[in-house]
């Protein structure tokens, strides 16, 4: 569902990045880990289309991202790649619902309402749909993010150190919320982190040195 | 829904929008006061002047015998001789000159003596009852009817000059014969009748001390002189000797003011300096006049302008410092708006519209509280002026441009910002999350 194939990103001033190939099928998760400054976040940024990468190719499904026009990747960019971030943003006023339909809209100028509150009963936060976003925990915040990254079913989910500020029970629940959500729906999940929580929860790991 | 965001978005923080909007209405407000205000006072101004081209008067300030003899609201510059204007009434430039004379007023409404030609010049016809042919024989303009709910037949009492405190002249009564048609000009707040019952009124009085036994024998003599000419009214005249038809000469008389149209424009340039150098009279062009007013007016509706705008800068600012402030906040929602697949010119909109919102916003709230300030100034001005303002005209043309501008001022504040949020680098924003 998704492979890359010599990828290098460089900022420039020495700061150069060359990646290991990796791949990922439907319903496969992967784990990537490394210390900081080793280009996790790069990484995902490159898998995500949120950045280009100076030379390789990123291939999700059978569409290289690295050739789409800027308008044609915030398209694909909505429709077939979800994004968890270690911190969670929404549009600070709209409620809970509203923001995870808000991602159905924006991608497919359709709003799956009901779908959306399919995903937010399966995360368990079926009492705070009409909340505003910062009235919820941050745990809840974070399954609202993958509610959000799920709606439109995507091909591939990237999450982008998940955990990190979650307890261990939080950090537990929402790393099986993702690796179960995925299955379900057919989605490739990538996880960058250094959480050594997740280690032991996902078999399949590359590591960036 | 982009727009639904953008409404969600300024209601979220509801002072700072509450603080453009009321800078916006505010200034909104003023401008839209003044177009009405300007449009509907100039209109006012130069209908009463249709067909007056010169005013002939009393020797004084030119604006005052305009303003007192054309517009009724400011006090007559003197009286001039009857006979003296009489003779340039019948000049050859002259197509209509329509005499009015000044005595009193009933409850604060001038009562002028004139010829009904006054009536036909405003368009205005006599609705009920007849014009005025006898000696206090008047008709009501319909404003007045209106207000003091009078009807055709009502006697009152007219208090001398202009003031409404004014000395009652309680010895004769004047009668309405009829009540003039609605033509939104000066005439609505007018009383009419003929000089003669001004001129009587006013005899009548200076004749009160030594002579009134003999002004009395001679009134009588008039009225029997008369009846033997008039068969028809016999009856009714015979119970009412005081109320005779005008027998009163015209020899020695006063007038104040006489309204002059040309058949020749050769007057209006002419009749000025010729009147000055042989005549201890003037004429004035109303047109002349009223440009000098509102050219003196021109200067405070300027401020005020100057002012508006002013306020409308300051609102535009208050948008752009608003929108910049929360643009840090929120541009990671932004860079998560394009994670999920909106596009550069999806959050360029979304920032625009939320500043046209504003500025829509603020342009209603503007036109209206523009429109409930006018109706309080009507209400004022009609006691002082009996002038009033129609607060639900639209100046289309003046407001659209006016809108055109509000509009303007919200694209100008939000430019930057918008365009910041079009060029957002989203994995730069993301990363330093």
């Amino acid at each position: 569902m998704i492979q890359t194939k010599n990828i290098h990103f460089s900022y420039g001033k020495g700061t150069d990045f060359h990646f290991p190939d990796i791949a990922a099928s439907s319903g496969e998760s992967l784990l990537i880990t490394g210390g900081s400054g080793k280009g996790k976040t790069t990484l995902l940024h490159l898998l995500g289309g949120l950045q280009r990468p100076q030379s390789g190719e990123v291939t999700i499904g059978d569409t290289n991202i690295a050739s789409l026009s800027e308008n044609k990747l915030d398209h694909f960019r909505g429709k077939n790649i979800g994004l968890v971030l270690q911190q969670s943003y929404f549009v600070a006023s709209l409620n809970v619902l509203e923001n995870v339909v808000l991602a159905s809209w924006l991608a497919t100028s359709k709003k799956a309402t009901d779908k959306a509150k399919q995903l937010l009963v399966q995360l368990d936060l079926a009492s705070h749909l009409h909340k505003l976003p910062s009235q919820l925990s941050i745990g809840q915040q974070q399954r609202v993010s993958i509610a959000r990254a799920l709606i439109n079913e995507p091909k591939l989910l990237l999450a982008d150190e998940p955990t990190s500020s979650l307890d261990d029970e939080n950090a537990f629940i929402v790393a099986d919320m993702l690796s179960n959500l995925s299955k379900q729906y057919g989605t490739a999940l990538v996880i960058v982190t250094h959480d050594q929580r997740l280690k032991d929860r996902f078999p399949n790991q590359i590591s960036l040195s | 829904m982009i727009t639904k965001i953008a409404w969600k978005n300024i209601w979220f923080k509801p002072l700072n929008t509450a603080l453009s909007i009321i800078l916006l209405t505010a200034s909104v407000a003023i401008i839209t006061l003044l177009i009405l205000l300007q449009e509907q006072f100039e209109k006012k101004f130069s209908d009463n002047i249709d067909g007056i081209d010169i005013v002939l008067g009393a020797q004084g300030s030119p604006l005052q015998l305009i303003l007192s003899s054309v517009y009724q609201v400011d006090a007559p510059t003197g009286n001039i001789d009857y006979t003296e204007a009489k003779k340039w009434m019948k000049h050859p430039f002259v197509a209509s000159a329509i005499p009015l004379s000044f005595g009193d007023n009933y409850r604060g409404f001038r009562i002028v003596g004139t010829t009904p030609e006054y009536l036909t010049k405003y368009g205005s016809e006599v609705r009920n009852g007849k014009v005025f042919a006898k000696n206090f024989d008047v008709v009501a303009g319909s404003a007045i009817a209106q207000k003091l709910g009078m009807k055709v037949g009502d006697k009152f009492f007219g208090s001398h000059g202009d003031a409404e405190e004014g000395e009652v002249h309680d010895n004769q009564a004047y009668t309405i014969t009829g009540i003039a048609t609605p033509t939104g000009k000066v005439v609505d707040n007018l009383i009419l009748c003929n000089l003669q019952s001004v001129w009587a009124m006013h005899d009548h009085e200076h004749e009160e001390g030594e002579e009134a036994h003999d002004h009395e024998h001679e009134a009588v003599t008039d009225a029997h002189d008369h009846e033997h000419h008039d068969h028809d009214s016999h009856a009714e005249e015979a119970h009412d000797h005081d109320q005779a038809e005008s027998t009163i000469s015209d020899e020695g008389k006063e007038i104040t003011a006489v309204l002059v149209k040309f058949r020749s424009k050769m007057g209006i340039v002419t009749w000025p300096r010729i009147i000055a150098q042989n005549t201890k009279m003037q004429a004035a062009s109303p047109a002349i006049e009223i440009n000098r007013l509102f050219s003196l007016f021109g200067i405070g509706l300027d401020a005020l302008r100057y002012l508006a705008i002013g306020i409308m800068i300051i609102s535009g600012i208050s948008i752009f410092i608003a929108l910049f402030n929360t643009l840090k906040e929120r541009k990671y929602e932004f860079a998560l708006l394009r994670v999920n697949g909106a596009s550069r010119l999806q959050l360029l909109s979304l920032v625009l519209i939320e500043s046209l919102l504003l500025c829509v916003t603020g342009f209603v709230f503007g036109t209206i509280v523009g429109r409930v300030a006018l109706v309080f100034i009507s209400g004022s001005s009609e006691d002082e002026f009996k002038m009033s303002f129609n607060p639900l005209e639209f100046v289309w043309e003046k407001e659209g441009y006016l809108f055109l501008l509000t509009i303007f001022v919200g694209i100008l504040a939000a430019l930057i910002p918008a365009v910041k949020a079009y060029s957002l680098n989203i994995s730069k924003t993301l990363a330093n999350a």
